[in-house]
């Protein structure tokens, strides 16, 4: 589900300028150092005492979180797009995807210098590049009973409450909005769709935006879930949620969701029923599956070739 | 002045090449003599030591702390031995990349330390898969290299490791790796050991896939099977994953008394364990030395760790050490204001024992000083009083056991 979240992300970019966002991971990773230095701004690293959890402050840090952050990561997708992609809009397709990879080592090499950044009271720990912890904000309780073999914990819950929704709000901001209407103008002829008065570089920044705040809400919720954020951690993040977003359909917002529940299911069942080892080797193996029967993906539409 | 250049040829330099080497070789000592050495006139010879230890990554407070301890014992006798004034060379051998050591990285110091002619110990690697990759490059030098870390039985000891262990890593047939960190062959059972004494009968055993990681636990299951262990799983997990929550719900219904995991922190034992607890799971977790340091308490979270979290170490704490090792701990803290790294004593040992090489050695050299430190028997040192053995090993044999309590290691008991 976490993976879905940053599929939407992927997808979103994808659909309106075809460039495959390689730094969309990394952008990820640094909302959740973002989240984490505010956390210590607000008194709540390293270790939430018990009774924080679920007051007032807690409430406040919540809503502080989730304000800050998809900001944060909103401009800064903002200004990548306008420093490294806007100008190379009508360079052939690979340099900007040259461009993406770039800013991912940029923003990776960023995580690293931020969690190295020596201030005490934000708890960021001896070294640069160790995993670090995140205060267990959401309980671990087992909503079925601690006896129960499945997992359902209230951080199950938040993921799924908060994915959904959005999803949902993504769909209709898609489809019956005037916003909408001019993004899919844009995916579908930027010439035509500036000829009708569209302002497309308008929308491209107002998308990448919305991609950006998209992860900056997923990273927020993966270090809930987690409690734990790492500099690499954009990396493996980032490559299973672009699978989730080819294997749903790559610029389908729906079919991203579908790719990222269905990831998830088939590494949990891989890990239960063959081994863990071997988890990574039979989601791609599906994945190569699905794209030899259905090269468009499982809900994609295949796009007539551009002329 | 004369300056002691020679050294007898080692087998892979041509003869041809050996005036051209004198000659850089001299010259670079003369600048370096003029510009260091206004006083004394006795001065003959500047003997480099250098270190290959991960800087980059989780592993940078451990590796840092080694350093330490290197510089802490080259500061004991004035960076000089006899006549020769020593200089010590601070090396990386990890990379942002990969965020762990880097086997290019490692194969380039290696190089690096044999072309410069001046250099006579390489104190390192840290992790046992970069010491696989250095090991031949520098046995060809003939070129002495101590590790205070890496622990993987097949580096030194024939039949613990693969087929080929460790011939090929010695082409000329010499040995010149030796280690001052007692083997993981002795580290698995020991755990086993202790376990038996926690009152564990069955246990699940993960590991990280890496030499170390999967080394240790194979030692380890091999102990657990000659106490009657059951054992429930042997599993290697994904190191890069975000979470091991479907991996904790089989363990869950497994039921272990207990879980092993090989690997470091830099494996992830860290979310392994905060998983393991986040889905209820109670049995207790036991890690080897790899996850000895800070930065896993640091990555798991105090709290996920406190109490039920046994680390077994190839050594006892700095702080537990006797006669020159609480001499060690002692002007540790106060040089530095920190406590010592798990491995910071065996980084002051390495260079100790090295140095103590160096007095000994006939010539300077070394070819002279490998002979020298082959030969060391007795060895009063901070970790206790010890020899290398044939294969290089130390015949150290004592381990600790240890805990986690409020955020910070404690010893539990001396594992032997």
């Amino acid at each position: 589900m976490i993976i879905a979240l940053i599929a939407l992300g992927y997808t979103m970019v994808y659909g309106l300028v075809e460039l495959i966002n390689f730094a969309h991971g990394d952008l990820f990773m640094l909302g959740g150092f973002c989240a984490l230095t505010l956390l210590g701004a607000l008194g709540l690293a390293p270790l939430p005492s018990a009774d924080q959890i679920g007051s007032a402050t807690w409430w406040f840090s919540c809503a502080v979180l989730f304000t800050v952050v998809p900001l944060f990561c909103g401009g800064l997708n903002w200004l990548i797009d306008r420093l490294a992609y806007r100008p190379l809009r009508s360079a052939p397709r690979l340099v900007p995807l040259v461009s993406a990879l770039g800013v991912s080592f940029i923003l990776l090499n960023l995580g690293l210098f931020w969690g190295g950044v020596p201030i005490e009271a934000f708890d960021m720990g001896a070294s640069a590049a160790a995993p670090k912890d995140f205060p267990q904000l959401v309980s671990n309780t087992n909503l079925l009973g601690e006896s129960s073999f499945i997992l359902f914990s209230p951080k199950d819950l938040l993921v799924i409450c908060v994915t959904l929704p959005l999803l949902v709000v993504l769909v209709l901001l898609v489809t019956r909005t005037q916003f909408g209407r001019a993004m899919r103008a844009v995916a579908q002829n930027p010439t035509a769709a500036r000829l009708v008065g569209i302002d497309v570089d308008r929308i491209i920044s107002l998308t990448f935006i919305l991609g950006g705040a998209l992860a900056g809400v997923a990273s927020i919720i993966y270090a809930f879930y987690n409690n734990t954020i790492f500099f690499q951690m954009g990396y493996r993040v980032g490559i299973d949620a672009f699978t989730a977003a080819v294997l749903g359909g790559i610029g389908n917002l729906v079919g991203s969701v579908v790719g990222g529940i269905l990831i998830g299911l088939i590494r949990a069942f891989s890990d239960q029923y063959i081994s863990t080892e071997w988890t990574n080797t039979v989601v791609f193996m599906i994945l190569i599956a699905v794209l030899v029967f259905r090269p468009a993906g499982l809900l994609g539409r295949s796009a007539k070739e551009k002329v | 002045m004369k300056l002691v250049v020679d050294s007898p040829p080692s087998p892979s330099s041509s003869p041809s090449k050996r005036p051209a080497f004198t000659l850089l070789r001299s010259s670079l000592a003369t600048l370096a003599f003029a510009l260091t050495c206004f006083a004394s006139s006795q001065a003959e010879t500047t003997l480099t030591i250098v270190s290959s230890l991960p800087k980059t990554g989780s592993a940078n407070a451990q590796a840092t702390s080694i350093a330490n301890g290197i510089r802490l014992a080259l500061a004991e006798v004035n960076y000089k031995v006899g006549d020769a004034t020593l200089t010590y060379e601070d090396w990386d051998d990890s990379s942002p990349a990969r965020g762990n050591w880097d086997p290019a990285v490692e194969a380039a110091n290696a190089d690096k330390a044999i072309q410069n002619p001046s250099v006579i110990a390489y104190l390192g690697p840290y992790n046992s898969g970069a010491a696989k990759i250095s090991m031949p490059k520098l046995n060809q030098a003939g070129l002495l290299m101590v590790s205070p870390a890496a622990s993987w039985p097949g580096l030194t000891k024939p039949g613990l490791g693969e087929p080929n262990e460790p011939s090929i890593y010695r082409p000329t047939g010499k040995v010149t790796f030796f280690r001052v960190v007692p083997a993981d062959d002795l580290q698995g059972d020991v755990g086993a050991q202790w376990a038996k004494e926690l009152g564990v009968s069955s246990v699940y055993i993960l590991h990280d896939g890496e030499l170390y990681g999967k080394g240790v636990a194979s030692m380890f299951k091999k102990g657990a099977t000659s106490r009657n262990f059951s054992i429930l799983g042997f599993d290697k997990i994904d190191p890069k994953a975000s979470n091991y929550r479907s991996l904790a719900v089989k363990i869950k219904q497994a039921r272990p008394d207990l879980v092993y995991f090989g690997g470091t922190t830099q494996t992830n034992a860290g979310q392994l364990i905060k998983d393991l607890r986040a889905s209820g799971i109670t049995s207790k977790f036991m890690v080897p030395d790899g996850c000895y340091e800070t930065a896993f308490i640091e990555s798991a979270g105090a709290e996920a760790v406190q109490g039920t979290t046994f680390i077994t170490f190839g050594g006892v704490p700095a702080h537990q050490l006797k006669g020159i090792g609480q001499k060690f701990y002692k002007s540790y803290k106060a040089t530095y204001k920190v406590e010592p790294e798990g491995y910071a004593a065996y980084g002051y040992e390495a260079t100790k024992v090295v140095l103590n090489a160096i007095s000994r050695a006939a010539t300077k050299d070394r070819a002279g000083i490998l002979a020298a430190i082959a030969d060391t028997k007795n060895f009063d040192g901070a970790l206790g009083t010890w020899s290398f053995d044939a294969q290089g090993d130390t015949t150290l044999r004592i381990m600790s056991g240890n805990r986690v309590e409020q955020g910070a290691f404690v010893l539990a008991k001396i594992l032997e």
